[in-house]
């Protein structure tokens, strides 16, 4: 028998996840069809689509802040987010189609540790700061800290990611996703870049995780070619139902010459 | 006004648009209980034990058949339920009905198996469904005595339908019998197959709106239908199966994978002195319909070419894989991807242009085909070749060395030869105060198969298209008038009801409907298909006249390349078919971009990955079909090149658009310089193709 | 729960974890959303949710509390005409939710994008394009 708690406000949604092991659901595009094909084991639900305190896109001071809550569409339909981080953007469009852009969040996209997750390489070369609360109160994680393994993260059973806080980015965004066709696709290969004094790369799909590639930005400021020989040291692409090693290997080199090249 | 030539409103088009239409999964009956299918979850063995907890449930198995344990189609080979050979994964065991859809899914079945080695290669097997053998001229001489011989292997994958719509039925215990209802192409291929598992010839099998079929509801709906059927006589209550997409895509049919050999002897000059094609077709499991899709295949083997000497060799095999069945071309895109791939293939060793590669061995009227036809009036292969090849610029794109690709190709409408005297179709009209009521077996599966006949019947009769109606297609109320399938119903069932139209008007005369009514009451008129006289066709040593008609096609496709990431994106796709006389311009543009658009994805995207003989990606996650992203604008270019024994001059037009698509992309791929083969044209593939 | 279903306020029971389509389909018997997939990928399911395309297979019963949905049955649009007339409909199982996804498209946005959450198998898009863009 599925069980769904219906909180009010955060504060009653981190007392229940206090007391009880609860799988939190927002937009649901992901974990609802392993309750639906019974693939999922989880019984007990906790329903924070109503929190309002998960809501909104707003400046403190210079840095971004997002609601956990914030959707795929709202971030392209932001002027703000728009302005700040095109490349974030970029990636929403991506996402999906436009239904799932409409439930799909970024706290979910976050929270669900997928390595092929679109928004991930964004918020790393960002280095977004994730806020976590619990019933015990707040801790910030710094994004690059925040994956531990294969959809394992260091969330504890009764937090809740609540807010984004990405500083200014400085330099030029770029953002490509190769998926398995134009739109509704899981990305094979994911990657978000940002050219500057310190230039800073993040790719999905490659690895267990999302991965910054210190050694390749490290080595691009010298050729393109260095960069991706530390590339192919960097990331441990697999042959999957969706695409080879090899495949991903050979793009993801050729995805950095690019970046270089339109960002030059 | 007439009907035929204009674009009525279809018979149930406001229906569709405002939900209305119902579907087989919109229906309900009191006391219906919901269906569960257990499967087999290895691809060959015995199964040893079957442990079943299923409380509250209806339980069927093998034991319970009444009739045959068969579902019968060209052979009898299937079962409709695994007794102890395992022979493909998700093969059926046993069926489970509950009225409780938690207790349903709560049952469990273990099954113990002593394993066998499955046999996953086609290329591997003995064991043979069909072999067929088209000899013309002398092959062996011929390529002796040839300039250049130029020998290539190509080879396609399966494709899966994806009907937005699965498989699902209803089956209703009624009066001492059984009554299915369902999303089915063919009610009488459905009604045979019941008759033969329930020993029983009260049968009744009424198709309702149904989302799609390409083929994946021609033979499939007997099995799941059998299944309903038996679990709604054991519980004597209505049963309601209908899958969920990852079991649709799971067990039931797809497109054959095939491997096709070119061997082909060529003059100085380019012309083709002999063709030497071998077919290999993978079957899957059971025969189902391999037969014919191999007869199809190695009728289309050479493309749309004459030679004096041509051998093709068909094989249709056993994998311990689910059986693949009838899709949209039914063979002929398998064979035709290879045919025009290797047409390009010459050319480049000729160093010649491959437009004019083609015109020299066009087929024209009056040309015989590998079978010897002798090709009518109505030929217009190079009719469609030029017109292409104007239409798109594409002396110029190829010069400028653009990834632009053409393909020519043709479709034979109708079943072959002997099959449509087998078949023996009959249609039936049945004079209403209105105007007339149309009685046949054929579908409407989107294609558009009411709005058509009426059309015809209307103008025929000299009725307004409104004063036509369609009866639904019940077994117990129309005549069999074969299956919905291999481009037939508007060309042979079409002409059949054309047929009845005259003799009705003949028959009321001067009077009219409702004084003919009141005078001589009620009034069908119900005819039967007749063979065009002059039309020979020896089963036995494949010669004579395969086909009433063939429509001709050519597709040029325009891609646009990443080299970064090695996609290719159709940019411009152009499709000049000649189907005869498009009886609605709409409903005929329509079956040429859908079917052009199938062909994208058969090209481009669309990959069944099996992992021990079973669909590994059987989700629309990972099963990847084009979405409005992926398909440009496609042009759709009719030309009416009339035959003489279609209604109107109508062939047919469901089939051939997804015949050519494959090779125009893989020709624009290879004039990239990259020598690619096989489909699909995947970013995996086209990275690892090595160069012409 | 109360909701505004296709124009009307409504109180309906149903298990707050039930999915939204199914609620529709066999509680209120508006079986013009259709399954396609169940998965979130083919979009026959869309239905509006205060005025924004969803997949109602993606959506818990609970979260459209309060909220306007509005289903094929319940759209007022010129687009279900306009369909039917330029081939917009072959076999007409996406079409519910191609139609409600077409509905909401922004005026000057974007037709393939807007409609690249469903997927036509029929079609091959062309005729749904020219419908939108006469």
């Amino acid at each position: 028998m599925t069980e769904l708690l219906e909180p009010r406000s955060l504060r009653e949604a981190l007392a229940m996840m206090r007391r009880d092991a609860l799988t939190p659901i927002a937009g649901c595009t992901d974990i609802y069809v392993g309750l639906h094909f019974g693939t999922l084991s989880a019984k007990r639900f906790i329903n924070l689509w109503d929190l309002k305190e998960l809501r909104g896109i707003k400046l403190k001071g210079d840095v971004l802040v997002l609601g956990a809550l914030t959707t795929y569409s709202e971030l392209i339909e932001s002027r703000l987010v728009n302005r700040r981080l095109p490349m974030l953007v970029a990636a929403s469009r991506e996402v999906g189609g436009p239904q799932i852009q409409n439930r799909g969040t970024i706290g979910g996209n976050i929270a669900n540790a997928s390595p092929a997750g679109d928004s991930l390489p964004v918020l790393a070369v960002a280095e977004a700061s994730i806020v976590l609360k619990s019933a015990d109160g707040a801790r910030r994680i710094a994004f690059n800290d925040f994956y531990t393994g294969y959809r394992k993260t260091v969330m504890r059973p009764d937090e809740l990611i609540t807010a984004l806080e990405i500083p200014p980015v400085e330099g030029r965004q770029w953002f490509w996703k190769v998926g398995t066709r134009a739109a509704q696709a899981i990305s094979k290969v994911v990657m978000a870049a940002v050219r500057s004094e310190r230039t800073r790369i993040a790719l999905g799909s490659v690895a267990p995780t999302v991965v910054r590639l210190p050694k390749t930005e490290a080595a691009i400021g010298i050729s393109v070619e260095k960069a991706q020989r530390a590339l192919r040291e960097e990331i441990k692409p697999i042959d999957d139902i969706r695409s080879t090693a090899v495949y991903r290997l050979r793009v993801a080199c050729n995805l950095l010459a690019r970046f270089w090249r339109e960002t030059s | 006004m007439p009907a035929v030539g204009r674009n009525v409103l279809r018979k149930e088009a406001l229906a569709k648009v405002t939900g209305a239409a119902k579907y087989i999964d919109d229906f309900s009956f009191p006391g219906m209980l919901w269906a569960r299918t257990i499967r087999t979850t290895i691809a060959c063995g015995r199964i040893t034990d079957v442990a079943i907890s299923a409380p509250g449930c209806v339980i069927v198995t093998h034991a319970d058949i009444p009739g045959d344990n068969v579902i019968a189609c060209i052979e009898h080979d299937q079962p409709c339920l695994v007794e102890t050979d395992v022979r493909h994964a998700a093969e059926p065991v046993l069926l489970l009905a509950a009225d409780d859809r938690a207790k349903l899914a709560a049952a469990t079945v273990t099954i113990a198996y002593a394993p066998a080695a499955p046999l996953f290669d086609a290329r591997r097997s003995n064991t043979l469904f069909k072999k067929i053998d088209i000899v013309k001229g002398d092959v062996a001489a011929a390529l002796a005595r040839a300039h250049r011989i130029i020998e290539g292997t190509y080879t396609t994958g399966h494709q899966e339908h994806v009907y937005l719509e699965t498989n699902g039925v209803i089956a209703v215990p009624e009066e001492g019998g059984i009554t299915v209802y369902g999303s089915i192409q063919c009610p009488f291929y459905v009604h045979k197959a019941l008759k033969v598992l329930l020993g029983s010839d009260k049968v009744r099998v009424v198709q309702v709106e149904t989302g799609g079929g390409f083929g994946g509801k021609e033979e499939y709906p007997s099995m799941i239908a059998g299944h309903a059927a038996l679990l709604a006589l054991k519980a004597k209550r209505p049963v309601k199966l209908v899958y969920d997409r990852v079991e649709d895509m799971l067990a039931t049919t797809k497109r054959h994978p095939s491997v096709v050999r070119h061997r082909t002897g060529v003059a100085k000059d380019g012309r083709l002195l002999a063709m030497d094609i071998d077919v290999l077709m993978d079957g899957g499991a059971y025969a189902t319909l391999s037969p014919v899709v191999l007869s199809r295949g190695v009728l289309h083997a050479t493309g749309p070419y004459r030679c004096d000497n041509i051998r093709i060799v068909g094989r249709a095999v056993m994998t311990n894989t689910p059986p693949n069945g009838a899709f949209r071309g039914f063979g002929a895109p398998q064979t035709q991807f290879a045919a025009e791939v290797h047409m390009e293939r010459i050319a480049e060793a000729l160093a010649m242009d491959s437009v004019r590669l083609r015109e020299i061995n066009v087929l024209r009227s009056g040309d015989t085909t590998a079978t010897g036809q002798k090709l009518g009036s109505d030929c217009s292969a190079r009719k469609v070749l030029r017109d292409a090849v104007k239409r798109t610029n594409y002396a110029k794109k190829r010069a400028a060395r653009k990834p632009i690709g053409l393909a020519l190709f043709f479709h034979g409408s109708g079943f072959t030869g002997g099959g449509e005297v087998r078949l023996a179709s009959k249609a039936s009209l049945e004079l209403t105060p209105r105007g007339a009521r149309i009685l046949v077996a054929s579908t409407e599966i989107g294609q558009g198969t009411r709005t058509m006949h009426a059309q015809i019947v209307a103008d025929t009769l000299g009725v307004p298209f409104d004063a036509v109606d369609v009866a639904d297609p019940d077994t117990s109320r129309v005549p069999d008038s074969g299956p919905t399938v291999a481009s037939r119903t508007c060309m042979i069932v079409g002409r059949i009801l054309q047929r009845c139209a005259r003799e009705m008007k003949r028959k009321l005369g001067r009077l009219s409907r409702r004084e003919y009514l009141k005078r001589h009451g009620p009034l069908v008129i119900t005819k039967e298909y007749e063979r065009p006289s002059g039309m020979t066709w020896d089963d036995a040593t494949y010669r004579g006249d395969a086909y009433e008609a063939f429509g001709w096609a050519c597709d040029v496709v325009e891609l646009d390349f990443n080299p970064d990431t090695y996609e290719a994106r159709p940019i411009r796709v152009t499709a000049v078919q000649d189907i005869g006389k498009a009886i609605h311009p709409i409903l005929a543009a329509g079956q040429i971009e859908g079917g052009t658009a199938q062909g994208l994805g058969y090209a481009l995207l669309e990959e069944v990955v099996m992992r021990d003989g079973r669909m590994a990606n059987a989700s629309l996650t990972n099963y990847i079909i084009p979405t409005s992203m992926d398909t440009p604008e496609i042009d759709a270019v009719i030309v009416e090149s009339p035959y003489r024994h279609g209604p109107f001059g109508a062939k047919g037009v469901g089939e051939m658009p997804i015949d050519g698509v494959a090779p125009a992309v893989v020709n624009a791929i290879r004039h990239l310089g990259l020598d690619l083969r096989d489909i699909p044209a995947t970013p995996e593939r086209i990275s690892e193709c090595g160069l012409i | 729960m109360r909701l505004d279903l296709n124009g009307a306020k409504v109180d309906i029971a149903a298990p707050p974890m039930k999915r939204l389509l199914d609620v529709l389909r066999e509680q209120c018997a508006l079986t013009g959303t259709k399954e396609g997939c169940g998965e979130g990928e083919c979009g026959a399911c869309t239905v509006l949710v205060d005025g924004r395309p969803v997949n109602s297979c993606l959506v818990p019963f609970a979260q459209v509390k309060g909220c306007k949905v509005v289903t094929i049955e319940g759209l007022d649009s010129r687009l279900k005409e306009v369909f039917a007339r330029e081939g917009g409909a072959q076999c007409g199982f996406c079409t519910p939710g191609m139609i409600v996804a077409a509905a909401a498209l922004r005026k000057g946005g974007d037709v393939r994008a807007g409609l690249a959450g469903n997927l036509c198998r029929c079609t091959g898009y062309t005729a749904i394009f020219r419908a939108l863009n006469p």
